[in-house]
């Protein structure tokens, strides 16, 4: 065994607070999977003190995913679930530490920023290979960079960080240099994620649908041993890996033999396999169903997903959004709190910015955020939005009556829609499908969009607000957007902070966000299963993760 | 009978070419952009640069007008290609023609079971003395006509699979994991026949050659199954045809629930990513599929009844009502 246990960087998982909510099987089968009966608070002692004790190697892990995205390059996907196992076939040039947002070295052992954020060198470690055995070197991470932008659209997430890239120079065997055409200052950050995760030179050479069918040759502690679309997708562990990131546990070859992603759409069956035991752990059950998991033989971890939280994003080129006093007054009107309460599970939490609290230079503004009813009214009074005959409040003739166009689950919106109704706003909710709501967002046809956006990087809300970038709310220049683009270019933490949370202020003063919940990813496991965990971003970590049956299995 | 075969096949054609044609337009029709949800890797919000999605337009060709699009499509499946995945970039037929297996493993063991089992209940219902016990089992038809598959699928996973863990839940491996996703998908199929079989069966037996039978001292046995199941068959034989078409319709519903591999679920996942192309190549497949069993069905008419003749003749456009309808044969 070449593993070599460290002292566990990671704390344990955030246990859910105690709650009196186990579900018991119903007498009817029925009923049994259309209820979440509850009965007396089964308190369980920690089961994932796992991480207290001794990992031991070998045995197998099976995980339920919803989907097939029908593509497992980790270069190309961008799906939850494609993610959760792709992620696991790369190693990067460096790692982020979950709790403080701090890049470590993986691949590179160390690397220099130039003062505007716009050329970086890496000095590789120089005993890593890929899964076949060919050297990581500097000429195989130009290969990659050059590959992903070559990708193009097909690369969106890669080739969004990469965005500027002026080219990489190979310095020497273990030196590599990549430089921008303008400040990037994302990019480090950028370089901890899969998808800019390397895979060996010959991959590049791979077609994008070879390379989606798993037969690429990865870098990281597991390699795809089998892909069969929409029923699975098997890991095997990389014999000889021992270059495991400073943000792991441990640095050896990953404890687990395989790791088997089963696809399960339908989500009480998912629940029926991991209590039935026919698999290990999920990170997707329905609200409903997660609190019979928490003891019992299973344990529950949980995290904020890092990122912009959900937000409804005012598209100011319409009429009605175009008023800072509604786009204010909404935010004013929605009592995030209640939303949580009322709708959502205990894993998650209100909003208390645009970007979620794990997210690295995230600052509260919770006295912007405050549930504040009668200070809506007031701005709404003031701007001339008097009250109709039905409550709807009106202005030169028109409702104050707009729409919000999404695809996600409806029950925070149909909430908050309730909660605007109070206040005199009609918002009107609009559910479609993903791609009828691709098409909305590109068409600009649209007056509230709502979604979130997972990044561990504060540079996701220039993506989003800059109106030099995306320009969600489809405005023209402000101030904010040269906070947002010199937070681009600041390479001093201290004053990108400052940069990141003055423009989170201003967009939340201006209206030109309106947060409402933190997304949170919740992985539900048996008791066998130990050191499953999240990485920054809040995408699953297998590498460490350990079964207690193993050693004999 | 030659002429017959060739004018179902013309028709197999039209249906073929139809049902591309209206798949082609509806799917093109909807309100997306196949671009941004191929870069956006079926996940999140993506924000691409217009530059490259126009790139991916024109590599996929989706640039080009509508017809033009449609011409290249249409001569490029007259030779068997439909086309690759938006998704994947496999070949689209080559996707279908990994799946369908499994579904024709499943729908093919339903498709038995439903025979099977719709015709011993529809002949139990007729044939005890006991009135009861013919009333009690003439209940059960509507009864599994009435019960949704998605609901049948779940009360067996739930009591067979994870209270006695008999069977898997998920997959499709060995033959032990087929068993509950065939007695689901069965279970409307086979109620519709026994709904059928058991009231024509009904009818014949009243019939004046059913007497005859009795009075030449046949059987309980052969009245019922040698002489009136026979004739009673053929409406039932009819709606044969059209329930190969609900069981593979009702294989996306059951796939889903098993969490099984085959036609169904790739149906879901590529209309959920608007994966034009696979989507096209599954309706086309089903089509034929529905093609090729309606042809059948239509042939072996004759082998049940020989007074049934299939002939061309234009101004009579089903082969049944050329000469005699089924309905009509013990008239």
């Amino acid at each position: 065994m070449t593993t070599t246990p460290r002292t566990p960087r990671r704390p344990r998982p955030l246990r859910t607070p105690r709650r009196h909510a186990v579900g018991i099987a119903a007498a009817v089968s029925a009923a049994a999977l259309l209820l979440s009966a509850c009965s007396g608070g089964a308190d369980a002692a920690d089961p994932a003190a796992s991480d207290d004790a001794e990992p031991v190697a070998g045995g197998d892990l099976s995980f339920a995913i919803t989907v097939d995205s029908h593509c497992i390059d980790p270069q190309q996907v961008g799906n939850n679930d494609a993610i959760a196992a792709a992620r696991q076939t790369v190693a990067s040039l460096t790692a982020q530490d979950p709790e403080s947002g701090e890049i470590l070295p993986w691949l590179a052992e160390s690397w220099e920023v130039n003062d505007d954020a716009s050329s970086y060198t890496f000095h590789l470690r120089d005993d890593a290979t890929f899964a076949d055995g060919t050297p990581i070197d500097a000429a195989a991470v130009k290969t990659n960079f050059d590959a992903i932008v070559d990708l193009g659209a097909v690369a969106s997430l890669g080739s969004q960080y990469l965005v500027g890239y002026a080219g990489t120079t190979v310095v020497d065997e273990d030196t590599v240099r990549v430089d921008f055409d303008e400040p990037s200052a994302q990019f480090l950050q950028a370089t901890s994620t899969f998808s800019l995760g390397l895979l060996s030179p010959d991959s590049a050479k791979l077609s994008a649908e070879q390379r989606c069918a798993g037969e690429y040759v990865g870098s990281g502690p597991f390699a795809v041993k089998s892909y069969t679309q929409d029923q699975e997708i098997v890991l095997e562990k990389v014999k000889g890996y021992a270059w495991g990131s400073a943000a792991n546990a441990h640095t050896g070859e990953a404890y687990l033999d395989t790791v088997t992603f089963t696809v399960i759409p339908e989500a009480s069956v998912r629940t029926g396999s991991l209590q039935s035991g026919q698999i290990d752990a999920t990170a997707a059950l329905n609200a409903v169903d997660v609190p019979q998991f928490d003891g019992n033989g299973f344990w529950l971890s949980y995290r904020a997903n890092p990122g912009v939280v959900f937000n409804l994003f005012p598209n100011e080129s319409s009429p009605l959004a175009s008023d800072e006093a509604v786009r204010t007054a909404i935010s004013k009107g929605i009592d995030r709190q209640q939303i949580v309460d009322t709708v959502l599970t205990p894993q998650d939490q209100p909003a208390t910015g645009v970007l979620s609290h794990s997210t690295p230079l995230f600052e509260g503004a919770d006295d912007l955020l405050a549930y504040d009813p009668d200070g809506a009214e007031k701005i709404l009074d003031d701007a001339g939005w008097v009250p109709g005959s039905d409550g709807i409040r009106e202005k030169d003739g028109r409702r104050l009556s707009t729409t919000v166009t999404f695809w996600q689950v409806p029950e925070p919106l149909e909430l908050v829609q309730q909660q605007l109704r109070q206040i005199g706003v009609d918002l009107q909710l609009k559910h479609v499908t993903v791609a009828e709501s691709e098409a909305a967002k590109e068409s600009g046809d649209f007056d509230f969009d709502y979604y979130n956006l997972t990044r561990s990087d504060a540079d996701v809300l220039r993506t989003i607000f800059s109106a030099n970038a995306r320009n969600i709310n489809q405005r023209d220049p402000e101030e904010v957007d040269r906070l947002l683009d010199d937070s681009a270019a600041a390479t001093d933490p201290k004053q990108r902070q400052k940069l990141v949370t003055e423009a989170s202020r201003l967009l939340l003063e201006r209206g030109h966000a309106i947060p409402v919940y933190e997304l949170s990813t919740t992985i539900a496991a048996a008791d066998r299963v130990h050191g499953l965990g999240f990485e920054a971003s809040s995408r699953l970590d297998f590498y460490d993760a350990w079964v207690t049956d193993g050693a004999g299995a | 009978m030659t002429r017959y075969l060739l004018r179902r096949v013309g028709q197999g054609i039209f249906v073929l070419w139809a049902a591309f044609t209206i798949a082609f337009f509806v799917l093109y029709l909807l309100p997306s952009d196949p671009a941004a949800l191929i870069a956006s890797g079926g996940g999140e919000v993506s924000q691409v640069d217009p530059a490259q999605l126009a790139a991916l337009r024109a590599e996929y060709g989706l640039d080009r007008p509508l017809l033009v699009q449609y011409g290249d499509a249409l001569l490029a499946a007259l030779t068997g290609d439909l086309g690759t995945s938006y998704v994947s970039g496999a070949s689209a037929t080559s996707m279908v023609a990994q799946a369908l297996p499994e579904t024709l493993k499943l729908t093919g063991a339903a498709l038995v079971l439903a025979v099977v089992g719709g015709t011993a209940v529809a002949v139990a219902s007729v044939f005890p003395r006991a009135r009861f016990l013919r009333q009690a089992l003439s209940a059960l038809p509507p009864l599994g006509v009435a019960l949704p598959t998605f609901f049948v699928g779940l009360v067996l996973l739930q009591w067979f699979s994870f209270r006695v863990p008999v069977f898997p839940a998920i997959g499709n491996e060995g033959a032990v994991s087929l068993v509950l996703p065939t007695i689901t998908l069965a279970v409307p199929a086979g109620a519709q026949l026994a709904q059928i079989l058991s009231r024509s069966l009904r009818g014949t037996l009243g019939e004046p050659y059913v007497e005859t039978a009795w009075a030449k001292g046949a059987s309980r046995t052969r009245v019922h199954l040698a002489h009136a199941l026979r004739n009673a068959a053929i409406p039932a034989f009819t709606v044969l045809g059209v329930m190969v078409g609900g069981l593979l319709g009702g294989a996306v519903v059951t796939e889903t629930v098993f969490s099984r591999v085959g036609l169904g679920r790739l149906t879901v996942q590529s209309v959920n990513q608007q994966d034009v192309p696979v989507v096209l190549a599954v309706v086309v497949l089903s089509a034929l599929v529905f093609v090729v069993v309606t042809l059948v069905v239509d042939l072996v008419y004759p082998l049940l009844d020989p007074r049934i003749q299939l002939r061309a003749e234009r101004r009579s456009p089903s082969p049944r009502t050329a000469t005699l309808r089924p309905d009509e044969v013990t008239a």
